[in-house]
């Protein structure tokens, strides 16, 4: 996961990582930096062992070995919960939501969490207008203004995504960990979902971690990618440089192109 | 603006007016339950102080205390999502707590020390205070051992733990290691209460306390599912990896939810205590927990109400019901049960609030049918 830029800052950083689940290797030594501010796209086809290091990235699963730093603190062994509080942020590649809540206080929650006003038993919680106040402004952010009354349940399957990204970005993360945001859109609700990320990276204080299988959605939007293959890194750098990559041209564009599921 | 709604704007009458015509139902609820002693004293021409009247009162202040232990479990099943199966653990706690410590402890406080306000020992009251603190006390280390011991489990696991749990406090309750302090299988009886307490000599006192117990039970637990920590709660409920990614630890909150509800039950059961001057294993006992699942589930969990309502049902039926049917009747409240479930599956309160709120957007439909589209 490296670039080619030496003056820029290291938020994320991989060094040896490893996760076995009994005899399968599903992600082999894998080192690596991501940079601030910068979006970072990992692709490969399926079983590539992408997932599992975005769950190891992100805290979700514990890794056999290796360590995860966070702008240079070890962050290898911290429960979930915890990375949230210093700026780490993930969505799920399937949705997941609070089915049950409206689409506000599903934000509302992710912004709560953020403030310490979570162990106020004997207040009535619209008292907390601030958290409220964020949810409306995450909501215009993702593009869900309108639906703040609606069951996230009854939403469509776009809009659940969004709703899904709506709910890390209140958590005002500096590094958004995304699963494959666009899983199960279809073509015309991808453009939507790239423009939001756009959106959010034109802030320019957010570092973005995209885990995608769709070439042709990455190659646009990423300043860096990795493309991995059999839980090891196949090739590294800018969307020029993978697309100009031999090796990448002849192993993955080439052979496995059609087990991309790139159009 | 629709010219109906444009009225209530204009009409809005002042904030206390509002604010009743708001909750009138609950008012009335209230108002009927300060009223009833009197109100049925007259009905039935006896005194207020007795016969059918002072038994009736007996039988709502049970119910009123039933109302609470059912409301604490909706705390924890209806709002986060916990199906334990120790509940009368903490309600049983709180019992024995203020029998044990009004038995053993308070009368050699209240023969040394006599502060006397008219007719009144402050000093039994203050022994009373400290029952209630006692029982408090003893249920926030239940629950805390409750959370401590089922947190790493799910699922049926969960269940079977609590389960264990409240039953090693019920078999510590009938403890014949313990028969001088607790009286092992025959529980305390003839606990000493305050004599101004005294349920059988002062019942409607006692019927009014009991009133405004629940009463200040439900708005503090109200206050407590609308805070910003029963939001949380309700979360867990809906998707608990999920607020684990969000930024909470599940497992605070969980024990949070458990202290708190074992808190309100312990109450309840000290208050209970009173009401009985006695503690008994049958407190402590499993039976007692699943009346809180029968409860909730009538009235509709993650209510409130719903389960106070089921209390009360189930008391008055479990009344009558033994009246008609002698000891069989458990086997027709469970038909009736059986049957409740089936046709209101989310309880009567639960069930009452989907038809009212699909009413209301039919009426709102079948409205528009007739007006205009207006900006």
């Amino acid at each position: 996961m490296t670039g080619d830029s030496p003056e820029r800052e290291v938020i994320l950083e991989a060094r040896n990582l490893r996760k076995e689940f009994g005899g399968l290797v599903a992600v082999e030594d894998v080192s690596g930096k991501i940079y601030a501010h910068t979006l970072h796209s990992i692709i490969g086809p399926n079983g590539a062992g992408k997932t599992t290091l975005f769950n190891l990235l992100s805290g979700t699963m514990p890794p056999t070995r290796g360590q995860i730093f966070f702008k240079g603190k070890d962050i290898t062994h911290q429960p979930p919960y915890r990375m949230v509080h210093q700026g780490l942020g993930r969505s799920f590649q399937i949705t997941n939501i609070f089915p049950n809540l409206t689409v506000l206080e599903n934000i509302r929650l992710a912004a709560q969490a953020m403030g310490h006003d979570s162990f106020k038993l004997f207040q009535h919680a619209s008292r907390f207008q601030r958290y409220e106040d964020r949810a409306r402004e995450v909501i215009k952010v993702v593009g869900l203004q309108g639906l703040e009354p609606v069951l996230a349940r009854n939403l469509a399957h776009g809009q659940k995504r969004k709703l899904e990204l709506g709910i890390m970005f209140a958590g005002d993360p500096e590094i958004l960990l995304l699963d494959e945001p666009t899983a199960g859109m279809s073509s015309e609700q991808v453009p939507e979902l790239l423009e939001i990320l756009q959106r959010i990276m034109a802030r320019g204080d957010k570092t973005i971690v995209l885990v995608e299988h769709r070439m042709d959605m990455v190659m646009s939007i990423s300043d860096f990618i990795t493309v991995m293959h059999l839980g090891q890194i196949l090739a590294e750098g800018t969307p020029q440089e993978i697309a100009a990559n031999p090796l990448v041209q002849k192993a993955y564009l080439g052979a496995l192109y059609g087990d991309l599921g790139a159009t | 603006m629709s010219e109906k709604a444009e009225k209530r704007v204009n009409g809005k009458m002042g904030a206390p007016l509002g604010w009743i015509r708001q909750h009138w139902g609950e008012l009335a609820v209230v108002v009927g339950l300060i009223l009833f002693p009197y109100i049925f004293g007259l009905l039935s021409g006896t005194s207020v102080s007795q016969g059918a009247t002072k038994f009736w009162q007996g039988q709502l202040i049970v119910m009123f205390i039933m109302a609470v232990y059912a409301m604490s479990y909706d705390l924890l099943l209806g709002y986060t999502g916990i199906l334990s199966f120790g509940h009368a653990a903490f309600f049983g706690g709180g019992a024995y707590a203020m029998a044990l410590f009004l038995t053993h402890v308070a009368p050699k406080v209240t023969d040394s020390y006599r502060i006397m306000v008219g007719s009144i020992n402050i000093a039994d009251l203050l022994m009373l205070l400290a029952g209630f603190l006692l029982a408090v006390l003893v249920a926030v280390l239940l629950g805390l051992l409750f959370s401590a011991v089922s947190s790493r489990v799910k699922g049926a696991y969960f269940a079977m733990i609590t389960l264990a749990m409240g039953q090693a406090i019920h078999i510590l309750s009938k403890a014949t290691d313990f028969v001088d302090w607790t009286g092992a299988d025959e529980g305390l009886h003839g606990v000493p209460v305050p004599i101004w307490l005294n349920p059988t000599q002062f019942r409607l006192r006692f019927y009014f306390i009991a009133l405004a117990f629940m009463l200040i039970m439900y708005l503090i637990t109200r206050r407590i599912v609308n805070s910003p920590t029963g939001r949380v709660f309700v979360a867990i409920r809906e998707n608990e990896s999920r607020v684990r990614m969000i930024g909470y630890n599940p497992a605070v909150y969980r024990s949070i939810a458990f202290v708190t509800a074992a808190v309100i039950a312990g109450l309840a059961g000290g208050l209970y205590a009173l009401w009985t001057m006695s503690a008994t294993p049958s407190m402590t006992s499993s039976a007692l927990t699943i009346n809180a699942l029968i409860m909730g589930i009538l009235g509709g969990i993650g209510t409130l109400i719903g389960p106070m309502l089921g209390a009360v049902l189930r008391e008055f039926l479990g009344h009558f019901f033994y009246q008609w049917f002698g000891a069989r009747w458990p086997l027709v409240f469970g038909v009736l049960f059986i049957l409740l479930v089936l046709f209101l599956p989310y309880g009567i309160v639960g069930t009452w609030r989907l038809r009212r709120l699909e009413l209301r957007q039919g009426w709102q439909r079948f409205l528009r049918l007739f007006k205009p589209e207006k900006e």
